[in-house]
């Protein structure tokens, strides 16, 4: 069988803020219609790959590749309005927005995107709280939104940062679900977890980071026979 | 004569005209400067400088030119906005990773350089600027008598104010600069052109500036020193306001002119003093000003 392109190809990236270098040789791809997760503990730079993607780093080197198309070169709004869109680990919503100005900020960047009312269905509860100010929604409101907000945008590949972090299993289910069929609707995932219970459910491959380098590949359906190795990597 | 509180009604209300006239500059310059503050992190020194530049645009393009008011404020504001971009773009852009400071410092020195070149080029006396015909005149209200020229000059000011309010907290595209203001790196990662954004920001705050200039030049004398002189008082109004409340440098600019006044009414010798007064008391109360949010 032949491998299908990549969407996002990252090879040799390297990264710093201001003088600490954070990435060290990078390298991972996702295919078109993936779901794929970096795991990995605190600091091992994760947050800082999804951010070195979507070019809000000091400096990187290195090669990432969107659809072919080098993205090292190019200033964030650029890379965005290429079809990546990043939901931040922060959520970054903003107080000074109600909840409808957030959802509708990111502008369109390509045809076929959701439609408002499909946000909607999917996210209930922010049809009720429109005109809310954004950061008075719950953790859990706060994470639909942000999540809510770049599925309008068109981009096809999005950048998920920790969406569970912090919130109740209630949420954490109603967002893997989310993820589900957002897969199912042909989005390419990436996703920065740090919970791999929750990742297992939902992703097709995982790459393992440890300061700042990617050291391992799992395929979801080797995850149990990696546990031994995962626990080691995660040290949970 | 009647009179309110042993004080006779035509000084009363003479006092409250120009205290309102002085608020509605007060107003449209600490909008500008709440408008820059908010998005460039930036104290706007020369924002006095730019005033006084549009009120000597007017000025010139009458003298030289031959163009009266109208066209002065309608060209004098673009002009003096795209003189603000080119310094935002050659010389402000560098420091947005520094301290405040340095950009208060670069704008102060800025603004020494501009008036120093008019003063140089025009002397230190006033020059006088004609009112522009069709508002010649005024009015009796009964109570008082009032100027043409002066009714447009509050009700302008009020108009732009507003608009600009309504832009900022009502428009999408207030929406990208409220959110910009917030968190311009993840506005940015969704695709908006943030940094042009914050260039046309400050030419449009500078732009307020010299249409304030514009419509100041037939009240106030002419002078290289009348923005420095404005511009003390107009920081005071914004520490009052609390930086970067769009509605609250509004308000506050009205609000200290009208007290401003009353106090020339009430009790002369403090009139110079009184904002000055109220700004030391809301320090102390709420550091962050009356409408500031604590950053």
């Amino acid at each position: 069988m032949v491998e299908a392109a990549a969407l996002l190809a990252v090879e040799g990236l390297n990264a710093w803020y201001g003088e600490s270098h954070i990435l060290h040789s990078v390298k991972f791809d996702v295919k078109a219609g993936e779901v794929v997760t970096l795991l990995g503990r605190n600091g091992a730079g994760k947050t800082t790959t999804l951010k070195s993607v979507m070019g809000m780093v000091d400096r990187r080197a290195g090669s990432v590749a969107y659809l072919g198309k080098q993205l090292t070169g190019l200033s964030s709004y650029r890379i965005a309005r290429l079809g990546i869109a990043l939901c931040p680990e922060e959520r970054g919503i903003f107080s000074s927005l109600n909840v409808e100005e957030n959802l509708l900020l990111p502008p369109q960047v390509a045809p076929g995107g959701l439609s408002i009312e499909r946000i909607y269905e999917l996210f209930p509860n922010l049809k009720e709280r429109l005109k809310s100010q954004g950061t008075k929604l719950s953790g859990g409101e706060q994470q639909m939104l942000a999540i809510g907000r770049i599925l309008r945008t068109g981009a096809k590949l999005l950048l998920l940062d920790e969406p569970t972090e912090g919130l109740a299993p209630v949420i954490v289910q109603q967002i893997g679900r989310t993820i589900a069929r957002l897969k199912a609707e042909g989005f390419t995932i990436l996703l920065v977890e740090q919970n791999f219970r929750f990742a297992a459910t939902v992703a097709d491959r995982h790459y393992v980071m440890e300061h700042g380098r990617v050291v391992d590949m799992i395929p979801n359906a080797q995850l149990d026979a990696s546990m031994g190795k995962l626990h080691e990597y995660l040290g949970v | 004569m009647t009179e309110i509180f042993g004080v006779p009604t035509q000084a009363l209300f003479g006092q409250l005209l120009i205290g309102l006239i002085n608020g509605s500059f007060y107003a449209l310059l600490s909008l500008g400067l709440a408008v820059i503050f908010g998005l460039l992190n930036i104290i706007n020194f020369t924002h006095g400088a730019q005033y006084m530049m549009g009120a000597f645009l007017a000025y010139i393009l009458a003298n030289k030119a031959g163009l009266g008011y109208w066209w002065s404020l309608a060209l004098v504001p673009l002009l003096v906005g795209a003189f603000g971009i080119a310094i935002e773009r050659s010389m402000l852009k560098p420091l947005y990773k520094l301290d405040h400071l340095y950009g208060l410092l670069l704008t102060f020195g800025l603004a020494l350089v501009i008036q120093g070149l008019f003063r140089n080029e025009y002397g230190t006396s006033g020059l006088p600027y004609a009112m522009p015909a069709e508002l010649a005149g005024g009015r009796n209200l009964g109570f008082m008598f009032l100027p043409n020229y002066r009714a447009w000059v509050i009700v302008a000011s009020l108009a732009i104010c507003l608009g600009t309010w309504f832009v900022i907290e009502k428009t999408k595209l207030g929406s990208y600069l409220r959110a910009a203001t917030e968190n311009p790196a993840l506005v940015q990662a969704f695709g908006i052109n943030v940094p042009r954004m914050i260039t046309l920001t400050y030419g449009f705050g500078v732009a307020l500036a010299a249409l304030a200039g514009v419509m100041a030049a037939p009240i106030y004398q002419v002078s290289p020193q009348m923005g420095a002189d404005l511009i003390i008082v107009v920081f005071a109004v914004v520490v009052i306001g609390g930086m970067g409340s769009i509605m609250g440098s509004i308000l506050t600019g009205f609000g200290l002119g009208v007290i401003e006044g009353l106090t020339k009414v009430f009790y002369p010798e403090a009139s110079n003093t009184v904002i000055f007064v109220i700004m030391a008391i809301v320090l102390m109360i709420k550091p962050a000003g009356l409408f500031g949010a604590q950053k």
